[in-house]
């Protein structure tokens, strides 16, 4: 869920409203936020699986330390969303060990 | 390769102080960080900061690195952003990821400014997700403007955890509850303080035994534990959770450090053996700020400052008596912030049982949070059965902050010289109830009460930092210290001034005999 | 140091407990039994721990878990956390792309 307004910082300044997607999905994201930003605020949870035991994963630092929240951004797998800011158009997959879900 | 005087990396409130202070003794400096922005956790803060005029106390982190960030411009710092060194060598030289490509720079001096990264701890189910860190949770909610979760268990009950409990409440996320497998609460009890009183409970000597879910967390598992931190059996408890918000303590990120070959020493986190004035056994590298010990924004900005101008007189850009002055001056004002019952020689202790002053601790602030109603009439600032409105300050504990006496401009508020002492309130000083001092109060502890304020009621100001201020006439519920309803009650009014800094002076009528217990309202 | 380096030291063999699986290195997937029996199969320092599971190894270098294994090593040996030593520090201090690492620039001054 978005802030609308917040008691201390009001506002939030955000980029255009963009889209980009998320397994195929369309999803709707400010530019410029992380991608992990605009994921959080449609619900969703798991970014990845993981290689070994196939446990889901999401955000845990936010910060680009922990990696957990790693995806695969237009083919590239392993970015870390937390810090990658989003654009027009991205291509988003749920990433599988290192790889897309066959 | 290009060289500098100095290069500073990390560009944190240390790491830019530092840079300040370098450029303005007139040396070639640069900051590296790795972030897109720079100042660090400083623009997650969004709480009033505390210490006096110097450390630039009740004013909010994000103000404060606005400040610093504008200063640093002024001095012509040049900063690189999305910059992460790689790698530190004892010959002052690092290596930089930038623009895809790998840059060597060297310089005279360095100062390591990394900051600190998050502890954590494991339990079943701790990689769902769900589970995050406090951190995460501020810069969610703080930078982007997206809610973590909806209702939230905050493990940890430090600044840190009491802090984000607090920013989780104002951005609209309920907290099911703040838990510390310690015995009692380790930050500022003023910061518990708020968080309890809006009706939040505190589980002390609990821990998470379980995130529940399978595919994100939709429940959480807690549980008492014993003296040597181990679940008791029989005492689990369930919580309706979507987030858990892990805030256990931070550790220096001082690995450029280690690599370089400085000698360290773990102190519960690895840190640099640094001499007084942050210099690591390696002459000219240096560290400032919580990489060499975890302690808080403020005195990391004044590290930052000491290092500096350390490295600036070991270069000949200050002369001895120059460096001596500035030194000294820096050292008294980080002296003030190392006094009182949270100084770092007071870290970890539990055995504190009476203020500076001699006044029994509050127990149930230790255990619970709040302050019970028959504890709190002993603190100096709390007075009662006077005419007319005055301040009732709930400032229990020995904390570096004095920002309420120097609010009130009729004197009725005293802290002296040394800042960790308890505010008095002077009865003999006529208060005019412009609750100055209730919106100053980084801790939020200061209320204004009229017990005279008509007939059968008093009124009661308190500081209101939630949306949506309600409108004068509304009826609703006063809550207690403890965030239990204590009575029906009518909001006044709903004051707000841009010198108040979004602290706004809520007043609400309640039966007289409320006065001494009303302390929060809702809905 | 060299007391904690004596590999003959009887750590009492190891037993399970009921947590052994637990996830602690979150990049790698490795669990507390997995250090645990590590530590009773000869690998006495965090070093040796990583290189022999992996652990701090991954994505984060040991960010998150490197402080929660120093502490689980101890245990198992005995000993203080404060008493080991830090895996050493090396650079790339962060997780870098070789078409990255390879690109080093000479910016002359």
């Amino acid at each position: 869920m978005r802030i609308e307004n917040h008691p201390i910082l009001g506002t939030y300044q955000k980029g255009p409203l963009v889209t980009f997607t998320l397994d195929g999905k369309e999803m709707k994201g400010y530019e410029g936020e992380p991608i992990a930003a605009a994921l959080r605020a449609a619900g969703v949870m798991t970014h990845r699986h993981t290689s070994k035991l196939d446990m889901p994963r999401g955000i845990f630092c936010a910060i680009g330390r922990c990696t957990d929240c790693v995806m695969i951004v237009d083919g590239k797998p392993n970015i870390r969303t937390c810090v990658t800011p989003l654009q027009e158009g991205m291509k988003v997959q749920t990433q599988y060990g290192i790889k897309a879900k066959e | 390769m290009k060289r500098y005087d100095l290069i500073i990396i990390g560009a944190g409130p240390a790491g830019l102080s530092a840079a300040v202070e370098a450029a303005g003794a007139g040396m070639h400096v640069v900051v590296f960080d790795e972030n897109a922005r720079p100042g660090g956790q400083l623009f997650k803060q969004i709480h009033k900061f505390f210490g006096s005029k110097e450390h630039k106390a009740k004013i909010r982190g994000i103000r404060i690195g606005e400040e610093l960030l504008k200063e640093a411009e002024d001095a012509g710092v040049e900063v690189h952003l999305n910059a992460i060194v790689m790698g530190l060598f004892d010959c002052k030289e690092i290596t930089v990821m930038e623009n895809e490509a790998v840059h060597h720079y060297k310089a005279d001096s360095i100062i390591i400014a990394t900051g600190a990264r998050e502890n954590m701890v494991p339990f079943e189910g701790w990689t769902l997700p769900g589970v995050i860190g406090a951190g995460a949770a501020q810069t969610l909610m703080n930078l982007h403007g997206v809610q973590p979760g909806s209702r939230v268990l905050m493990v940890g009950s430090g600044n840190v955890g009491l802090v984000v409990s607090f920013q989780l409440l104002q951005a609209g996320v309920q907290v099911a509850a703040v838990i510390d497998a310690a015995p009692r609460v380790g930050g500022y009890g003023v910061h518990a303080s708020k968080v309890a009183r809006t009706g939040v409970p505190f589980y002390l000597s609990h821990t998470v035994v379980k995130a529940e879910g399978e595919n994100h967390v939709t429940g959480a598992v807690i549980a008492q534990v014993d003296e040597r931190f181990q679940p008791i059996p029989g005492t689990e408890m369930h919580l309706d959770v979507d987030t858990i918000c892990m805030a256990v303590g931070l550790s220096p990120m001082s690995q450029l450090l280690s690599m370089a070959g400085c000698e360290m020493v773990d102190k519960g986190g690895v840190v640099p053996v640094v001499n007084a004035y942050g210099e690591t056994s390696i002459r000219g590298i240096f560290a400032a700020g919580d990489v060499a010990g975890i302690e808080e924004a403020s005195s990391a900005m004044i590290t930052g400052r000491i290092t500096a101008a350390a490295a600036a007189a070991e270069l000949g850009y200050l002369s001895e008596e120059e460096f001596e002055k500035k030194a000294e001056n820096l050292k008294a004002s980080l002296k003030q912030l190392h006094e009182g019952m949270f100084s770092p020689e007071n870290r970890g202790r539990t055995d504190l049982t009476v203020t500076d002053e001699g006044i029994a601790l509050s127990s149930t602030l230790l255990k619970k949070g709040y302050v019970a109603d028959e504890e709190i009439s002993r603190f100096p600032g709390v007075v009662s059965g006077i005419k007319g409105i005055h301040p009732v300050i709930e400032c229990t504990q020995n904390i570096p902050c004095n920002p309420c006496q120097d609010a009130c401009r009729f004197g009725c508020i005293s802290v002296g010289e040394k800042i960790t002492k308890l505010p008095e309130v002077n009865q003999e000083a006529r208060c005019t109830g412009c609750g100055m001092c209730v919106a100053m109060c980084s801790g939020q502890a200061i209320f204004l009460v009229d017990e005279d304020y008509d007939e059968t009621g008093a009124s009661v100001t308190i500081p209101y930092e939630f949306l949506p201020y309600p409108e004068p006439g509304t009826k609703g519920t006063a809550l207690g210290r403890d965030g239990k309803a204590v009575c029906e009650a009518e909001v006044l009014s709903c004051r707000t001034a841009p010198v108040m800094d979004h602290t706004a002076l809520l007043t609400i009528r309640v039966p007289k005999s409320m006065a001494m217990k009303a302390r929060f309202f809702t809905v | 140091m060299a007391a904690i380096l004596d590999r003959n030291d009887d750590l009492g063999g190891f037993r399970p407990e009921p947590d052994d699986n637990l996830i602690i290195c979150r990049c790698e997937e490795v669990t507390k039994g997995e250090i645990r029996r590590a530590v009773h199969e000869g690998m006495r320092t965090m070093t040796e721990v990583r290189r022999f599971l992996r652990v701090g190894m991954g994505l984060c270098q040991g960010g998150t878990c490197g402080r929660i294994v120093k502490g689980i090593i101890a245990k198992e040996m005995g000993v203080k956390p404060s008493e080991l030593s830090e895996c050493t520090s090396r650079g790339p201090a962060r997780p870098i792309e070789m078409r990255i690492f390879g690109n080093e620039v000479a910016d002359d001054e």
